[in-house]
């Protein structure tokens, strides 16, 4: 399924102006506080009319100005999940979970309460009040909730930023289950980077009410052209490994297109496949393979582009057979070694430097 | 207990407590109503209509007694329509009575009842109509069950005042025993009479008894309420 969306609001002192398709899998909208994501999730649901445009949904027009046509919020099945989950108080979290199922007619292929329960690892709260809940339990109903709502879409927004990093690390997981096990298309709006790394497949990246790039996430994550928009820290590339080993001395040997590289324990079983995150500023280069280096990943690769940004630094984007790794090096050092695209080089990645808040299933 | 008070008193009682009872009833779906408008809507008038709602308050009752007799006496504005159409009379009837208990009582009903919907939030309004609710099972679902003790305290603050509703009443509907003398009104007549002082006081404690049965009734149910609904 794919999501369709062209609108154009106005707020006093902020104008929205997007258009970008969603494709099936997790679309991840990025951008700073501010910069309209939240109107654009509100705009689906409903929630927000917005001045002109067109949503429409898996063929269905949820929203066209220039039609007329406006489907209320109830009418639209949009799964939304807000920030502070909004449970309802009066009822169980049994109830909480099921409100959605008075109101949409029950079809076969609507998700399974007892799966999605299980998925989420909210059966022991049942019989509870959404009082008595923590944060990070009720996220997770507030989640149940809207995919039991047999929505065509799921949308989420900042469904995490509430939450301490702790209570984030509890639900990654649940999150990246949903994405792989419920084919379910889902609207994700955030502004942390390791959030939408691990969970999308697509980024539409937002600033001041425009859209300035959009496309897979590997690929737009490591472009250096849109690293400034991302934020020079957050500018990193994403690559596709398989658990191979867990040894001895407490790493795991993963395997990647580019070639082995070994990380602090990853718990996960052998053969599991991760997508990890390596932020560019972890990354050194090297003309020749370095010998004596503490270093435990050292990668072959060859410089693709260099794009010199306007302070002291550069972004080397490189080609490890196939993969894409960002390095985030000074120019001086890019003189230094007469970088140009096409030298092979060797990229070296301290195992310690990847957080394991990058390191997601894939 | 019959030798206890006699005929007319008893039936002034009964009385009060059936002019109570279907006074609140009948205004509870209009109160709540009104109460909803002027917590959540948007439209012109609103200050008027509030004003109007809240005038019974600030009225002398006699005043108000008069406007209902002008307006639903038999001759009055609507009143004269009331009985050539429908052959419905409330002027010197137990209805009327009802009628000015009920227009007594409304601003102190909806103003409970407002407060309870202000404070529920609109963003679990919201929710509810992502997850596919209607305006209607909204409020059906989500709005009434939270504003569920507010509207309970509106209800029974709304028959004590019933109870004892006394000016717009004797203007309105008179002093009859049997047909329009409620317990306000026997009290009151017992006064006029020289040595009435103590059969006026049985009546008195009868009303002392019933106001504080309302009370607390009304705070044991809206606590019970309450506690069910936040999940404590």
């Amino acid at each position: 399924m794919t999501l369709q969306i062209s609108l154009r609001h106005r707020f006093a002192g902020f104008a929205l102006d997007v258009a970008f398709d969603a494709p099936p899998g997790v679309t991840a909208l990025f951008g700073r506080s501010g910069s309209g994501k939240s109107t654009v999730i509100n705009a689906v649901a409903g929630l927000l009319r917005p001045d002109a445009g067109t949503i429409t949904a898996a063929g269905s027009t949820l929203f066209d100005s220039a039609h007329g046509i406006d489907l209320p919020p109830h009418r639209r099945r949009i799964g939304y999940v807000f920030q502070d989950a909004r449970l309802f108080p009066h009822l169980t979290v049994r109830q909480n979970l099921l409100y959605g199922r008075w109101f949409v007619p029950a079809t076969p292929d609507a998700p399974d309460f007892t799966r999605i329960v299980d998925l989420l690892g909210i059966a022991p709260l049942l019989e509870r009040r959404p009082a008595t809940l923590s944060g990070g339990e009720k996220s997770r109903v507030a989640i149940g909730r809207a995919i039991l709502s047999n929505p065509r879409l799921l949308a989420l927004d900042e469904p995490l930023a509430a939450l301490d990093e702790a209570r984030k690390a509890e639900i990654l997981p649940y999150l990246e289950r949903l994405r792989d096990d419920l084919h379910l298309p889902i609207l994700y709006v955030s502004h942390a980077m390791a959030e939408v790394a691990r969970l999308a497949n697509t980024v539409v990246l937002m600033d001041a009410g425009r859209v300035t790039a959009s496309g897979p996430t590997a690929a737009l994550l490591s472009d250096p052209a849109t690293a400034p928009g991302l934020g020079l820290r957050e500018a990193g590339a994403l690559l596709t490994v398989r658990v191979a080993a867990q040894e001895d001395d407490g790493l795991t040997r993963l395997d990647s297109a580019s070639g082995p590289l070994w990380l602090p324990r990853v718990a996960a079983p052998t053969g599991a496949s991760l997508r990890i995150r390596i932020l560019a500023q972890d990354v050194m280069l090297a003309t020749s393979r370095p010998v004596g280096i503490s270093a435990l990943n050292i990668l072959p690769a060859t410089v693709r582009d260099i794009r010199q940004g306007d302070g002291p630094g550069a972004l080397v984007r490189l080609d490890a057979k196939g993969e894409v790794i960002l390095a985030r090096i000074t120019r001086r050092s890019a003189q230094a070694l007469a970088l140009t695209p096409g030298l092979p080089v060797y990229a070296i990645i301290k195992a310690l430097s990847v957080a394991q808040e990058n390191v997601g299933s894939g | 207990m019959t030798d206890w008070l006699s005929p007319d008193e008893w039936r002034a009682v009964a009385l009060s407590l059936r002019v109570s009872f279907w006074a609140t009833l009948a205004s509870l779906p209009l109160g709540l109503l009104v109460a909803y408008a002027l917590a959540r809507w948007q439209f012109r008038g609103k200050h008027l209509l509030n004003g109007l709602v809240h005038l019974p308050l600030i009225l002398p009752p006699v005043v108000t007694g008069y406007l209902l007799l002008m307006t639903f006496g038999r001759r009055g504005g609507i009143g004269q329509y009331l009985d050539q159409w429908f052959g419905i009379v409330l002027a010197f009837r137990w209805t009327g009575a009802a009628l000015a208990a009920a227009v007594m009582a409304f601003p102190l009903m909806v103003r409970a009842m407002r407060l309870a919907i202000e404070a529920v939030d609109p963003k679990l309004e919201q929710a509810a109509a992502t997850l596919g609710a209607s305006r209607p099972w909204v409020f059906a679902t989500v709005t009434l069950p939270l504003i569920l003790p507010g509207v309970i305290a509106g209800a029974i603050l709304a028959f004590a005042k019933a109870m004892g509703e006394f000016g717009a009443t004797i203007t309105f509907v008179s002093n009859i025993p049997g047909q329009t003398q409620t317990l306000p009104s026997a009290i009151y007549a017992f006064l006029q009479v020289p040595g009435g002082e103590a059969n006026a006081a049985r009546l008195v404690w009868i009303a002392i008894v019933i106001a504080m049965a309302a009370l607390l009734l009304s705070e044991w149910v809206a606590r019970a309420v309450a506690r069910r609904i936040s999940g404590q």
